[in-house]
């Protein structure tokens, strides 16, 4: 009787020709075809925005480039000096770079903690119709406008924070970061750090929320059934599993506070020299300092800020690149 | 709760009886201890709750010391909401309820003033699915519930070793305990999680589908460890497979959900069970006629 196929044995063992790859057709509908390139023209219009701000600021920024080179970037001298004649101005935004920087660490610092104990709370220690209210106020504050942040940080939280400061001097003074020695405090790092870390706690929370929601329910049992406390299931488990989730949350947190204006613009004292002092009542960054000039600066002046937002461009998009990456990968390992 | 006082003349396995009220932690009636449960682990008249689905009806068994019973049943019918009532896993799932006692060595792991974590740590448990700590290295994950419970060991070493000897694991892991669980094998991760568990030296150790997701030599092997425990250990496995249920266990339950709660059909010695068992529902599910 015959098979109702054929068996080539002939083929094993035997050196054949390799075929050609077949092409493939996808025909998409026509539907599908309208659908495809509407998604593709919306998803390059941003890329085109993005593209164009960063060109803009680079063809208005080239001169001042072109005119300091790094030193626009290191030095911290601001002098627009004889506006006739643009040879005399001497212009860098060092300490404003600088100000962004200790800024924006002293929001993380002071934001990554509380974020984590929120985000654990959110997602393991409280039922569910508290959770839902949590999170509605989470996203409620993330949504404040930064000019809110602002103004009560210089209304309530300053004298706050004066009043702490003069205490940390006192007894840490001898730490040169807490040290003031013109004992003016009031508008300075830690009271714009601060603010800036109230502002990116809703960033961060949501973003570990995500991934430790996304814990193995297994593993966390696992845990629990050898004896581990809930602290220490945790412990074990979900802040390992979170780690990279985590990191990259408190990047995009930080990208925020780099590029603040309002909040920072209100509760900083803007002055053009490095100050690493963080009680001190001087500092700055760039994106404040865009806005403080902006209005009457002079032409040379303008490209100079344009120059010191494409920085600050860079600066932010660098950051919240490396967050995508980080959170990407730790997608990924789920 | 008048129905709780005749506690020592109540039978094992009762017949239906009217659902008594759900339990809180904060139960405050004295315990009546129960000669004859001094050993091993008792359930008597449990019952479970998720949220308002009632999925677990008076369930009373006793697993004498160092014996293996199978809980049997088909899919749905509370076996596994059963293994979690006797470690007190139970009460990690929202809006879980039960009702009832579970005795072990004489005491109600319910009654206030009962430290759960100290009953997880000796009542053991092993899931289903095998769930090795992906941070850790196969040393440290058999070690893992010490770290977790914070017991010192003076011989962390031995204690691996042994661990992994008892769970038929040593000699396929011993020149790799620095790799990680998850580069083990299927048969081999759920070995490692049983190590894990025997670390913490329980008397009691539940089994929830160990070999579902294991080939069959794999499976062999948990089952030839299984049987070596219980010289030693108390064991209480549920599972779908009525030939592991025939190899390993020393007697069955079997249960059995017909729309309602999950209910216990009957306990007995395995060899009856399959043999002739009292209620024909249970002939039909051990031969394969449902479920």
């Amino acid at each position: 009787m015959g098979l109702p196929f054929t068996v080539s044995c002939e083929h094993y063992g035997v050196q054949t020709t390799v075929p050609e790859k077949r092409s493939i057709d996808n025909n998409l509908t026509r539907v599908d075809k309208v659908f495809h390139n509407l998604v593709t023209l919306g998803a390059f219009f941003s890329m085109v925005v993005l593209a164009a701000i960063g060109g803009f600021l680079l063809y208005r920024g080239f001169e001042i480039f072109k005119d300091f080179g790094f030193s626009f970037i290191t030095s911290s001298k601001w002098d627009i000096g004889n506006p006739e004649d643009t040879s005399t101005a001497i212009l860098g935004i060092g300490a404003m770079l600088f100000g962004s920087v200790i800024t924006a660490i002293i929001a993380v610092v002071i934001s990554v903690p509380f974020a984590v104990a929120t985000a654990l709370l959110i997602e393991f220690y409280v039922p569910g119709w508290i959770k839902t209210i949590l999170v509605s106020i989470l996203d409620l504050v993330a949504a404040l406008p930064s000019v809110v942040f602002g103004i009560w940080g210089y209304a309530v939280l300053l004298p706050l924070v004066e009043d702490w400061s003069v205490t940390i001097e006192h007894y840490l003074g001898w730490i040169p970061i807490f040290n003031v020695p013109s004992e003016i405090f009031g508008r300075s790092p830690l009271l714009a750090g601060l603010l800036l870390g109230l502002m990116i706690v809703p960033i961060i929370t949501s973003v570990a929320r995500e991934v430790y929601s996304q814990a193995p329910r297994e593993l966390i049992d696992a845990a629990s059934a050898l004896g581990g406390t809930r602290w220490g299931a945790l412990r074990a488990v979900v802040l390992p599993f979170g780690r990279s989730g985590l990191v990259g949350g408190t990047m995009l947190g930080l990208g925020r506070a780099l590029g603040e204006t309002v909040a920072v613009y209100l509760t900083l004292n803007l002055v053009f020299e490095i100050n690493f002092k963080i009680l001190a009542s001087a500092g700055g960054n760039v994106a404040s300092l865009i806005a403080t000039k902006f209005g009457e600066a002079t032409a040379y002046e303008l490209k100079a800020l344009m120059a010191a937002g494409l920085v600050l461009f860079l600066v932010t998009l660098l950051v919240n690149f490396g967050a995508t990456m980080i959170v990407n990968k730790s997608r990924k390992i789920v | 709760m008048d129905s709780q006082v005749n506690e020592t003349t109540r039978p094992h396995i009762t017949a239906k009886v009217e659902i008594p009220e759900q339990r809180s932690k904060l139960h405050t009636e004295d315990l009546q201890v129960d000669a004859a449960s001094k050993s091993g682990l008792e359930a008597r008249s449990v019952h479970a709750w998720f949220d308002k689905h009632h999925a677990l009806a008076d369930i009373s068994l006793h697993f004498p010391k160092n014996t293996v019973t199978g809980l049997i049943g088909p899919s749905g019918c509370g076996k596994s909401t059963f293994l979690r009532l006797l470690n007190r896993m139970h009460e990690f799932i929202p809006r879980a309820a039960m009702a009832g006692e579970v005795l072990f060595a004489g005491n109600d792991i319910y009654a206030p003033g009962v430290n759960p974590i100290d009953i997880r740590r000796r009542i053991g448990m092993v899931f289903q699915k095998p769930n090795p700590f992906p941070a850790m290295n196969i040393g440290e994950n058999v070690v893992a519930g010490l770290k977790l419970s914070r017991v010192k060991t003076s011989n962390k070493d031995a204690l691996i070793e042994d661990c992994l000897t008892r769970a038929g694991l040593w000699k396929e892991v011993k020149d790799r305990l620095g790799s990680a669980g998850g580069s083990l094998s299927g048969g081999q991760q759920q070995r490692l999680c049983i190590a894990r568990a025997l670390a913490l030296n329980p008397e009691v150790l539940l089994l929830d589908e160990p070999c579902s997701a294991l080939d069959p030599g794999s499976t062999l092997r948990v089952e030839e460890t299984i049987v070596q425990l219980s010289a030693t250990m108390t064991i209480v496995i549920v599972t779908h497979n009525m030939q592991q249920a025939a190899r390993v266990s020393d007697y069955c339950a079997f249960f059995l959900s017909d729309g309602g709660p999950g209910h216990l059909v009957e306990a007995d010695l395995t060899t009856n069970i399959f043999s002739n068992p009292s209620d024909s529902r249970t002939a039909d599910y051990v031969q394969g006629r449902f479920g």
